[in-house]
């Protein structure tokens, strides 16, 4: 931009900082180090006239860029609010004066860190620009639903209620999906005593009556391009015409399959036609048509049946599911009433070892069925033997010993597989990925890459994405997310996977999750309108830039975007899109030469704050060590270590940054040259339960700077100059003592040679 | 006075847990006016007394810290705390809403520093360690309290102490005039998001809560375990400060009882075996069981806990408590597989106390659909007021997000009638 750059400092004197340190001093340091056009003191800058001030200085001085000299950027958010300019703060509150004693003989050091952090801030304002939009975003509010059963048919009819056109896409011929194959669903509705008929029919009606909704029946995605706001879909239909349309954001509605009762030899499933599934009973009950159920192999009316819980389910052995279907001993709750209700005083036993009907509903249905006479008997059944009278083997677990039961049929419960895609990241971080410990060679993760296409499923979106074409999975094919606190944290940005491919779950549950999976496309739709980033960075409006210039086409960037938003052009340089993006800066820290940056976080303002800290000559013996926090956990952990009056050595300096994915190895080695004496990293949890929100920052700055090694020993530095670690946002104490373990190691092993 | 800009075009959530907080910043994210309503001092709910997550081990805080940074910078979303909604009148799209704002005697000068709690001498039970603690008479209720101000106590009001805390005050924040407010605001819908509360142990008379000093409830287990709680992370026995050595779990406390709570709580068993990682590996664990609810991926938790050599699983519903050798509880009942009665001693035994809503059937301000366990029920005849999270069932912390982020949806749609009625 031509506009001249107008800075503008403030210091704030309150809270103890006046007091604790020369204002003056720190005025004159942000005018004559940091170039402030000018700057003014305050004693409590985050009042309402302080905020004045700083308001009148932007309204009537024309001031661009603005250096927020006070407490930590994590306090007074609503109060230093200026988003016309680009704004730093200096944390004298936290960082400075709360960690460091108040003593004369401590009131140097404690003033020098003040002086630095002021140069720093100072630094990072003069290489910021303001964030704004890039331009690309579009507003389409159209929302692609995937999926006709009762999922996407729920999440197809709460968008359209919402205001949103909907373009709905059915595999098969009709919508519906498993549940039009019903005879009955659990109890939606207290009291939750008795199977209901199922509102599918009526949901049919009501998306053929809606003009918001158009939908495609025999229908599959030939490929989806683009990025939330402006995607781009074509359609293929079965008898092979194809169409076209956009929309703003995607649900994935693709349910599940249920387990194959096959792999279930002992239980007989293959040799006889009187062994069925849990999903069977529902076609078996149908076709009764209101009369009583009869055996498959000879028509004869049920007088006794047995159900199977958990056959193939909570497994550890291989080809069967190591996980609880969520909803299947209410499902043979459901189905065991079916026969009290079509075959008068049919004895039905439920042999299970933990009956799992959580909440009020399944707690009050669980109870209708004991009430219904539903025999429950906690019994692990190994083996069923076909017969004309099948027998039912099992372990009572109640006396302790071996028993069998004989019966008409035996239902088994078995479990719910997801309708997911191939996973993008089967071989580097699913189940083919290496274990620990395990060394693969280009060539092995080749050959498991072609492994795991080989075994793969079709794809459902068919994403013209640099990563993948589907959804990342979480676990055994699952679409989830990996966050507790956060059940629709995709790593595809505007794509929002609902119902049992997301996790096994009962209708209800899937209608509630269809809601869910809607607002967050919805909203996906919106934000990528204004150009605003979606969680965890929500609203942000920085988007990553590059200089084609440089660029060596290395693809590190597209490759370890961990969200698959960088593609790559005919001419294999970064295509970014925008949308896609959730502005973490792993890029940025991937790339080799440098040519990544966000207006307000890039190379410079990070390395301009490093290079602005004052390092003392060696004789002065005052180290000086550069701590990188992660912004979310760290940084906080070390906020409010502050507040507990922790004491943080005096030679750290403290950069907050986006993820530790984005450290860029040029901030180490510039620093080492620059003669920092130490380097301190911390990052989020890494591994299976990691905890970093843009899933592999923590895990890359490691592997990063494992190569840091090579560095530090043309240097002819120790390695123990460089840590990564791994902090929590509840790592208090150990948080500041990881930064003076390192002021430690320093006097050990001396000041670096670097100071010049 | 406080004064809330609102129209009926804005959703006001009641409530600032997970599920509150939640359904206000994804209708606030999607473009929607949002006042959320916080009954404490500061948002979070429950979960910022939580140590951990179940099945990842996880900090809630971690996520606290990126739900407030999200509530800091979103203009669209108002937050009052210290304040209840005690009466709701109008229809879906044109509600009056009214709200009672305790006085908190600091004003928005408050800038954290912590010198009022420095010079007020005053000390009460911290509700935040559910009693286990002291606090100061001028505090902020815990370190990532949003907003980030402190709270006078009104029992120091009129004292020298509320004056210590005035003249402490450098920034002018302490108002010990303060009053009781009644506020009026319209909305277009209404998001119920007021969560739960543990179950009353003392109820559960056999278990003698309310008479064996270690006899704890889970939510108190969790303040013990935490390093920032009453015990420094320590698990300590309340009647001698002994380092407990082997402890037990009674699972369904209170649930699944019809002199209790009818319905299962759902999150007490995953909340248990979490539990079970707390102590060290030489602390013996007994977990007395009648299900383990595991549900799906959950599955994988159990059985990791199930491999620690330290824990024994019992299938029992425990019968009673009585007091045995240097105030251990014995434990008494029957272990249904194999039929054995048992008396076992343990040196602290820890209720998993059941989730009972916090709808209040009684005085609920509007005509609501709740169930006979107190649950909203997900009625059409509810107008637009919409139940998210523990309002509308038991609920872990993953279910009662994605629920919330429904009923805000729900609120949308309700929001996006009136506005193209309007507009």
């Amino acid at each position: 931009m031509a506009e001249e750059k107008k800075m503008a400092g403030f210091v704030c004197t309150g809270c103890g900082i006046g007091e604790r340190l020369d204002a003056g001093q720190l005025e004159t340091t942000a005018t004559r180090d940091g170039k402030m056009n000018t700057c003014v003191q305050h004693d409590m800058l985050c009042s309402k006239e302080g905020v004045q001030v700083i308001r009148d200085t932007i309204d009537n001085d024309g001031a661009t860029h603005v250096m927020i000299a006070a407490c930590s950027r994590r306090a007074k958010v609503e109060a230093f609010n200026f988003p016309e300019v680009a704004m730093t703060r200096a944390n004298l509150r936290e960082g400075v004066i709360w960690v460091r004693p108040d003593t004369d003989e401590n009131k140097e050091t404690t003033q020098e860190m003040a002086d630095d952090y002021i140069r720093m801030a100072c630094a990072e304002a003069k290489f910021s620009t303001k964030p704004s939009k890039s331009g690309e975003q579009e507003l389409n509010k159209t929302i692609m639903v995937v999926g006709g059963g009762i999922t996407g048919m729920t999440a197809a009819m709460e968008a359209a209620a919402a205001g949103y056109p909907v373009q709905l896409i059915e595999k098969s011929g009709a919508l519906g999906g498993r549940i039009a194959e019903y005879y009955k669903v659990l109890p939606t509705r207290s009291p939750y005593a008795t199977p209901q008929e199922s509102s599918i029919a009526e949901m049919a009606a009501a998306i053929e009556a809606d003009d918001k909704i158009t939908v495609h029946l025999n229908s599959t995605l030939a490929q989806t391009s683009g990025a939330p706001g402006r995607f781009s879909v074509d359609v293929a239909t079965e008898s092979g015409s194809t169409s076209n349309f956009t929309c703003g954001a995607i649900a994935q509605a693709t349910g599940f399959t249920p387990f194959d009762a096959n792999k279930l030899p002992e239980f007989g499933y293959d040799k006889s036609a009187d062994v069925v599934t849990n999903h069977e009973l529902e076609a078996l009950a149908k076709a009764a048509n209101g009369g009583p159920i009869k055996r498959p192999s000879d028509g004869k009316e049920i007088t006794s049946v047995a159900f199977v819980q958990n056959a193939g389910q909570c497994s550890d052995e291989e080809n069967k599911l190591a996980y609880f279907s969520g909803v299947t001993d209410l499902v043979s709750i459901k189905q065991a009433m079916y026969f009290k209700e079509l075959n008068g005083d049919c004895d039905t036993t439920i042999l299970f070892n933990n009956l799992r009907t959580p909440g009020a509903a399944g707690e009050d249905f669980y109870r209708a069925g004991q009430e219904a006479m539903v025999l429950f008997s906690k019994g692990i059944v190994s083996e069923v033997v076909p017969g004309d009278s099948l027998t039912v083997k099992f372990k009572d677990m109640i006396l302790n010993e071996d028993a069998e039961m004989d019966c008409d049929l035996v239902v088994l419960a078995v479990g719910m597989e997801p309708n997911s895609g191939p996973d993008p990241y089967y071989a580097t971080e699913g189940a083919g990925a290496p274990q620990e410990g395990e060394e693969l060679t280009d060539e092995e993760k080749e050959e498991r890459a072609a492994a795991a296409n080989e075994v793969s499923v079709d794809s459902i979106l068919n994403l013209d994405y640099r990563q993948g074409t589907d959804l990342p999975q979480l676990k055994y094919g699952f679409n989830d997310s990996h966050f507790i606190c956060f059940p629709y944290e995709t790593r595809r940005t505007g794509i929002y996977a609902a119902g049992p491919v997301r996790r096994p779950m009962d209708i209800q549950q899937a209608r509630d999750d269809a809601a869910g999976a809607t607002m967050k496309a919805i909203q996906a739709a919106e934000n990528a309108g204004k150009g605003m980033a979606a969680h965890p960075r929500a609203g942000d409006l920085s988007y990553p830039s590059f200089r084609k210039e440089g660029c060596t086409q290395c693809k590190r960037c597209t490759v370890e975007c961990p969200f698959g938003a960088i593609n790559e052009d005919e001419k294999r340089y970064p295509l970014f899109n925008e949308a896609r993006c959730r502005r973490c800066g792993t890029c940025m820290g991937a790339c080799p030469v440098r040519v990544i940056s966000f207006e307000n976080y890039s190379i410079d303002t990070v390395g301009q704050q490093i290079k602005n800290v004052e390092i003392p000559e060696e004789w002065d013996e005052k180290p000086r060590i550069l701590v990188l926090a992660c912004e979310n956990d760290a940084y906080p952990a070390l906020d409010q270590a502050a507040m507990n009056g922790v004491e943080i050595n005096p030679w750290a300096r403290v950069i907050p940054v986006r993820c530790l994915g984005s450290v860029s190895l040029s901030w180490i080695t510039d620093s080492l040259n620059n003669g920092y004496d130490g380097i301190v990293l911390m990052g989020c949890q890494r591994g299976e339960d990691y905890q970093c929100h843009f899933v592999r920052g923590s895990a890359m700055a490691a592997e990063r700077m494992s190569k840091v090694g090579d560095t530090l020993q043309t240097l002819n530095l120790e390695p123990e100059r460089v840590v990564v670690h791994e902090v929590a946002i509840t790592d208090i104490e150990r948080a500041p003592k990881l930064i003076n373990d390192m002021a430690e190691t320093i006097e050990k092993i001396g000041m670096s040679p670097f100071k010049f | 006075m406080t004064e809330v800009i609102a129209t009926n075009e804005t959703i006001l959530v009641v409530g600032g847990g997970i599920s509150g907080m939640t359904a206000a910043l994804e209708a606030a994210e999607t473009g929607k006016k949002v006042v959320l309503v916080e009954k404490r001092p500061y948002i979070g709910g429950r979960v910022t007394q939580l140590y951990k997550y179940f099945p990842k081990l996880c900090h809630p805080t971690c996520g606290l810290e990126i739900n407030q940074r999200r509530a800091k910078m979103n203009p669209n979303l108002t937050i009052i705390t210290m304040a209840e909604v005690t009466d709701i009148k109008g229809e879906a799209g044109n509600y009056t809403a009214t709200a009672k704002i305790a006085p908190r005697y600091i004003n928005d000068n408050c800038t954290g520093c912590g010198d009022c709690g420095k010079a007020v001498e005053a000390e009460f039970d911290d509700e935040y360690n559910y009693g286990m603690g002291k606090r100061k008479g001028a505090y902020l209720p815990h370190r990532m309290a949003m907003p980030q101000q402190y709270v006078i106590d009104p029992a120091i009001i009129g004292t020298d102490d509320a004056q210590k805390a005035k003249d402490a005050c450098k920034v002018n924040a302490v108002d010990l005039d303060m009053q009781e407010e009644t506020i009026e605001f319209n909305a277009g819908a209404v998001v119920w998001a007021t969560g739960w509360q543990p179950y009353d142990a003392n109820k559960i008379q056999p278990y003698g809560y309310d008479r064996f000093e270690n006899v704890i409830t889970s939510v108190e287990f969790e303040r013990l375990a935490d390093p920032t709680g009453p015990t420094g992370g320590k698990i300590l026995r309340p009647s001698d400060g002994k380092e407990v050595k082997n402890v037990a779990f009674i699972q369904c406390a209170g649930s699944r009882d019809k002199n209790h709570l009818l319905h299962c709580s759902r999150i007490c068993c995953m909340a248990s075996l979490k539990q079970c990682t707390y102590p060290a590996d030489d602390v013996d664990i007994s977990v007395y069981y009648i299900d383990i609810r595991a549900i799906d991926r959950f599955e994988d938790f159990y059985q990791k806990v199930k491999a620690q050599d330290n824990v024994n699983f019992i299938k029992s519903k425990v019968a009673s408590i009585v007091k045995g050798d240097d105030d251990s509880p014995v434990l008494h009942g029957v272990d249904t597989e194999g039929y054995n009665r048992y008396a076992n001693q343990h040196d602290l035994v820890v209720l998993a106390v059941g989730m009972e809503p916090s709808v209040d059937k009684e005085s609920f301000p509007v005509d609501i659909v709740i169930n006979e366990e107190g649950f909203i029920e997900p009625a059409s005849e509810n107008g637009g007021i919409f139940a998210a999270g523990c309002s509308s069932d038991a609920l872990d912390v993953n279910r009662a997000a994605q629920h919330a982020t429904g009923a805000a949806l729900r609120a949308v749609q309700v929001i996006n009638r009136v506005a193209g009625t309007e507009g």
